[in-house]
């Protein structure tokens, strides 16, 4: 199927093509090795924890997890499943609604339930 | 497959009815399941009533008693009040959008049949003599120590009826963002396909909380878990948190949809365009943000302390702002337009006085030191009623009324509708107005009796005598609809004759097709502008006629929800029972079963042939 829109494509079109699926794929790959990177530290933070290293204290170790988890998130939803892109205004709004509102319970929680 | 009235025998109609995908038809469906709970929450809350006719009386023991408050509240909020409206959104908010059906018809039938199984499952406890009687907020400490299976059959039918609430909600939220017809903007959809939008991005939002909280409860009565043990290291408080999370956005999806019918009445019935319409969409967002941030005013006097206590008492009463904008907004709306007053309209005049008041009410609760004072009185009762009866159920009667020629292709007679209003609307404010004094005067709420001389007497007499009223109402509500329904008088496009919006250009009811052509949206009110300007059909078609794609008819939603069904009752079981384990597995082995083969067997649906679009235009002798 993919080859029939080939002839379609005068040579300027296909070389602005060819541009940009380098470039999304240099994005790509590069966010992919950015989140293997922060899988590995988060792995080898809790293994020097573990192995009573000094400075690796939990209140510097569960912070970063949290915060690498949540960048790691937001890659995969942006580089990954596109939502930069276009048409998907309304599930980022659904989505970032559902971040405040358990963000809102989460502190709720965190100050009143579990304090 | 003809819309042509073909003559059936009882067995096919039936099997039309059970396979069903059709909104209009599913829409009918949970109107007759939410209308049959509505009964039966009704003659439970009757004997409450009668029970605290007088001091010391016994009609009920108390664990009776105890049993039918909780099964009242469940059944009306979670079988009654929010299947009705879901059965008027799937019925009219396709027609006003302009869709030839919801987006998923098969989730659509799921989500019903998962309803109605959960509702059976909590109301066979009945004949179990095992019932639910920890409150329907069924609070942890109540609810670990109730015997018998009775909140086991709240947390698994509640937790059976939920999931087809959230699917419908889903489904709501993707027709309409994806369905419109053209032309028709999110600026340009009528106020109930609005208030359908925002319930359901509510009920996208809330039920996930109430499932979690389900499922912590079953896990603790039924596998040995313990989340709110406090002697196992649990915490009581916590299920108290997560039922009002829910809870609170409950109570804003049960009102909006009422919102958005009334809203279309005052509009309807003044002949005038819907006053201040953008303010309007915007409070109906605002009020759902807000619904989400106000939980913990339930839990006052919990002892949160004082800072949680006021941020969410500041949160709770901004909530009454955007409501005043609607209120303003549908008074203005009323104001200088030639105003008929027919029965929908009575019941939305009817509707303003009477959420006022519970919306004051609100906002004096919502005070927290004055809640200290209130808290669990019959003040609480009379709060509560004051806008669900009066907001939510006064919105479902006015929308029967008003959409029943749409549904059903008939018209209610209006003289009993009228009769049926002022009994219900007298017999309201009977009830429970008295019962705000109740609560200044000490009288605690789910009492099963009170002592003499303690000054209660006249007024629980008074509150009796009311419920009576709406009783009467409401017989005289369903005698209309058998004699309306025997006449079968049918009924034009637009019975009202002033409708502004796609559903009334087109049959009562329509044909399964909805549109023949999928019509070009101008404008607010689009019917209205295309009469205004002389197309006296009121609708221009966006498309030429063309073959129509339209799903196929489906058994499977309803295996599906049996099999959950017979897993709840395996479930309930198999700490007890040797059954109980094989029937947990065989259940829900039915229902993966059953997705099975919806997901092996390709359906690709059907097509309504142009012919038969162009015959049955011809037939109707309208455009063309
Ligand atoms: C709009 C539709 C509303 C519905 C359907 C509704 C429903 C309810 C229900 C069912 C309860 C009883 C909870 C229980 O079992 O303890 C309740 C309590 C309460 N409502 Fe509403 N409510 C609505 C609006 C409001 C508004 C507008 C406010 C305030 C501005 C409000 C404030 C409260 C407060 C503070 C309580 C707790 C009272 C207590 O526990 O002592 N509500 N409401
Ligand atoms: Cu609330």
């Amino acid at each position: 199927m993919s080859d029939i829109q080939v002839y379609k494509k005068s040579p300027a079109q296909f070389n602005l093509d060819q541009r940009r699926a380098r470039k999304s794929m240099r994005g790509q790959v590069m966010m992919f090795s950015l989140m293997i990177f922060m899988t590995i530290m988060s792995f080898s933070m809790v293994m020097a924890y573990q192995a009573d290293v000094a400075g690796f204290s939990k209140f510097l170790i569960i912070p970063s997890l949290l915060l690498f988890a949540a960048v790691q998130v937001g890659l995969q939803l942006y580089y990954f499943m596109h939502m930069s892109e276009e048409g998907h205004g309304v599930p980022q709004m659904f989505m970032y609604t559902g971040v405040v509102l358990s963000f809102a319970v989460v502190l709720t929680f965190v100050t009143i339930v579990w304090w | 497959m003809s819309s042509v009235a073909q003559k059936r025998g009882f067995g096919a109609t039936l099997w039309d009815w059970l396979t069903t995908v059709d909104h209009k038809k599913i829409g009918i469906l949970y109107l007759l399941g939410g209308g049959f709970f509505f009964i039966v929450g009704g003659i439970e809350a009757m004997i409450i009533r009668l029970q605290l006719l007088t001091p010391n009386n016994d009609l009920v023991s108390a664990g009776i008693f105890n049993q039918m408050i909780t099964m009242h509240g469940t059944t009306m909020i979670f079988l009654a009040a929010m299947p009705i409206l879901i059965g008027f959104m799937n019925a009219i908010m396709p027609l006003q959008i302009g869709a030839r059906d919801v987006a998923f018809p098969f989730l659509n039938s799921l989500g019903f049949w998962m309803f109605m199984f959960g509702g059976i499952f909590l109301n066979l406890s009945w004949f179990f003599g095992q019932v639910p009687d920890a409150g329907w907020t069924s609070y942890a400490s109540l609810a670990l120590v109730s015997e018998g299976h009775g909140v086991d059959f709240y947390a698994i039918g509640l937790q059976i009826a939920g999931g087809g609430t959230l699917m419908g909600g889903i489904n709501f939220l993707v027709t309409i963002i994806n369905m419109r017809a053209p032309g028709m903007t999110y600026m340009r959809m009528p106020l109930f396909t609005w208030t359908t939008f925002v319930a359901s991005a509510m009920i996208l939002f809330a039920f996930p909380p109430l499932t979690v909280g389900l499922f912590l409860l079953t896990f603790e009565r039924m596998f040995g878990g313990n989340f709110f043990d406090h002697t196992m290291g649990g915490n009581t408080i916590i299920w108290e948190h997560i039922f009002w999370i829910f809870g609170h956005p409950e109570v804003y999806i049960l009102i909006l949809p009422a919102f958005g019918i009334f809203s279309e009445i005052f509009s309807i019935f003044s002949r005038k365009r819907l006053f201040g319409y953008s303010a309007m969409v915007f409070a109906t967002v605002l009020i759902g943000f807000l619904g989400f941030m106000v939980w913990a005013h339930h839990m006052f006097t919990v002892g949160l302390g004082p800072t949680a206590n006021a941020i969410f008492s500041v949160a709770t009463m901004a909530i009454a702002i955007p409501t005043g904008v609607k209120i303003f907004n549908w008074l203005l709306t009323m104001w200088g337009g030639s105003i008929k007053i027919t029965t929908p309209m009575l019941w939305a005049l009817g509707f303003i006085p009477t959420f006022v008041m519970g919306g004051v009410t609100g906002v004096m609760l919502g005070t927290a030191p004055l809640d200290y004072q209130l808290h669990d009185t019959y003040f609480v009762v009379a709060h509560f009623h004051y806008v669900i009866v009066g907001g939510t159920v006064f919105g479902i009667l006015a929308g029967l009324h008003l959409y029943w020629p749409k549904m059903f292709g008939t018209l209610l007679n209006e003289m009993l509708g009228k009769v049926t209003f002022w009994f219900f609307f007298i017999g309201f404010h009977l009830t429970f107005l008295i019962q705000h004094w109740l609560g200044f005067w000490g009288m605690p709420r789910r009492v099963f009796t009170y002592m003499d001389g303690q000054g209660w007497n006249s007024s629980n007499l008074i509150s009796t005598v009311g419920a009576l009223f709406m009783a009467i109402g409401i017989t005289v509500l369903v005698y209309n609809i058998i004699v309306t329904s025997v006449k079968n008088v049918r009924v034009a496009n637009d019975p009202w004759g002033d409708g502004r919006t796609l559903e009334w250009a087109i049959e009562s009811p329509p044909l399964y097709y909805n549109f023949a052509q999928t019509p070009l949206v101008r404008g607010l009110d689009t019917v209205y502008i295309e009469k205004m300007e002389g197309n006296a059909s009121g609708l221009t078609p966006a498309e030429p006629v063309q073959d129509i794609h339209m799903p196929n008819g489906s058994f499977i939603p309803f295996m599906m929800s049996l099999g959950l069904f017979i897993a709840g009752f395996g479930a309930m079981y198999r700490a007890e029972e040797s059954w109980g384990l094989p029937v947990l597995i065989f259940g829900l082995l039915w229902t993966f079963i059953a997705m099975a083969m919806r997901s092996l067997k390709d359906d690709l649906g059907y097509y309504v042939k142009k012919d038969e679009i162009l015959r049955d235009m011809k037939r109707k002798g309208g455009q063309k």
